[in-house]
């Protein structure tokens, strides 16, 4: 069987059908995930496999959840004006787990102000509040690549 | 980076994760390492927990993690969500209710999608369960959407198989009618703190007497949980210990490994054959030509079938030559 064998590998060298895999969830206290089950839902019908976490997550439960679950990005909905802290805690504490090449973005009530910040602590994009779904959509789909 | 065996035996969760990713996108470099994982498996205790959609299975779920984790035990999640057919993309929720364990190490949760595989489970449901067996998970649940015949495939897959139903839904009782009744083990009653709890459980009941039973023979109970309140729940783990001391037990666990193997290789056989058939017919020129035919009805699929399974494999299993087809020859 050693040409089986061989062949076997010869076989396996098919594409590979990598999907591109987004955990979407909502820290802080308040209790309003209307927009993260929007974005969620956007990006299903984009053809994306969304781990959705629900409320109330903190940020070790969320980068504790992108570990086992393998994700590409993480979307995160803050409403609870804690952003300044809670989007650098995610990306410290990806980095510390060697995921920085986890592609963080987000959204919800933000003053522009803060932005520049949190761009500069690592967060890829961040949505202010009436931006069209379509649109984080799209960045999603040119910023977000399967991992190799 | 590539994911070593060693690794995954040592728990390395990142590792681990990495590698059920792989395993799930079809990454050939990714079972070379389930090869060498393969012989430090089957020593987890596997828990299916199947039923509709809605019924509580992830609260379940969720809470006999917690007696489990009372007891010392490390466990393994695997929650599978159904792939829209439309969009290919999948919104895999059940994590919501299991999100205390999110920060315990001894937990360890993934979430799969179906992707088009039918039964219940995706394609890679075996190898990831293999995966979290080989990290040394002491029990790993599997949870999955449905009810009726197609759930079958979870069957051969876990020692116990607990089946969810909820009260008041003439449909289930239908659709255990249709086949769950020889799925299940343990049938949960959830809701129960909803109205038709206690008719519900006796329509099964009714059911499972008037099946027969031999000696000794293990005959499913019927429990009422309130999930949502714990309740109910630490019953239900008696008898889910009790079903894991008889599945242990010979000759059912001898039977249990025998008909594990065979769905593994045959998952996997059937999953080779046909890659292959597809590339020996892509690399010959011959899939497009044979598609256009049969689309103009001028040959059949089954005459195909049979020629392509008799030349591509019956020469090389029998030592014979590598006799690749004459384009001519369907
Ligand atoms: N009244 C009541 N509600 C419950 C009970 N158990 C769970 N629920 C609720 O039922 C809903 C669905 O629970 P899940 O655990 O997500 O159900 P599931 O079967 O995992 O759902 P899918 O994975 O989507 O098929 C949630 O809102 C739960 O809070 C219960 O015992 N009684
Ligand atoms: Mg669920």
């Amino acid at each position: 069987m050693a040409t089986a064998k061989g062949k076997g590998s010869a076989a396996a060298t098919k594409r590979a059908a990598r999907k591109v895999r987004i955990l979407v969830g909502k820290p802080g206290l308040d209790g309003h995930d209307r927009g993260a089950k929007i974005i969620a839902r956007a990006l299903r019908d984009a053809g994306v496999e969304v781990i959705y976490t629900g409320l109330h997550q903190t940020p070790e439960m969320i980068v504790n959840t992108a570990a086992q679950e393998d994700v590409d990005g993480i979307g995160l909905s803050i409403l609870s004006g804690a952003h300044n802290y809670l989007f650098p805690k995610v990306m410290e504490l990806l980095r510390e787990k060697k995921m920085g090449d986890v592609v963080l973005f987000g959204g919800g009530i933000i003053p522009d102000d803060d932005i520049p910040k949190l761009l500069k602590k690592g967060v890829d994009r961040v949505f202010t509040p009436g931006t069209r779904i379509q649109e984080i959509v799209e960045y999603v789909n040119a910023r977000i690549q399967p991992r190799k | 980076m590539t994911v070593t065996a060693k690794e995954i035996l040592a728990g390395d969760v990142r590792a681990a994760a990495r590698l059920m990713r792989d395993l799930d996108d079809e990454i050939p470099a990714a079972v070379r390492v389930l090869k060498s994982l393969y012989r430090h498996t089957g020593r987890a205790y596997i828990l299916g927990v199947t039923g509709a959609p809605g019924s509580g299975k992830s609260t379940l779920v969720n809470r006999i993690t917690s007696l489990l984790r009372k007891r010392g035990k490390t466990v393994g999640i695997v929650a599978i969500d159904p792939t829209s057919p439309y969009t290919g993309g999948a919104i895999l929720g059940d994590r919501i209710r299991m999100q205390q364990h999110a920060l315990d190490e001894g937990v360890f949760i993934r979430s799969l999608a179906t992707r088009g595989h039918l039964g219940g489970l995706s394609r890679s449901t075996l190898d990831i369960v293999n995966v979290m067996d080989a990290m040394g998970k002491d029990v790993i649940l599997i949870e999955t959407v449905g009810v009726g015949q197609d759930e079958v495939e979870i069957v051969k897959v876990a020692h116990t198989n607990i089946v969810v139903v909820v009260p008041g839904l003439g449909d289930d009782i239908q659709a255990i009618k249709a086949g769950i009744l020889e799925i299940a083990d343990i049938f949960v009653v959830n809701k129960a703190d909803r109205e038709g709890a206690d008719k519900t459980r006796r329509e099964i009941e009714t059911m499972i007497s008037m099946g027969e039973y031999g000696e000794g023979e293990w005959k499913p109970p019927v429990l009422p949980t309130v999930a949502a309140t714990d309740t109910g729940t630490a019953e239900l783990l008696v008898e889910v210990e009790r079903h894991r001391e008889y599945a242990f037990r010979e000759p059912h666990i001898a039977r249990y490994r025998r008909e594990k193997a065979r769905v593994e290789l045959l998952e996997i056989l059937k999953t080779r054959l046909i890659e292959k058939a597809v590339s020996d017919l892509e690399s010959h020129g011959l899939l497009e030509p044979l598609l256009a035919d049969l689309a103009r009805k001028r040959k059949d699929p089954y005459s195909i079938s049979e020629k392509v399974v008799d030349h591509s494999f019956a020469l090389r299993l029998l030592g014979g030559r590598d006799n690749p087809p004459k384009k001519k020859r369907y």
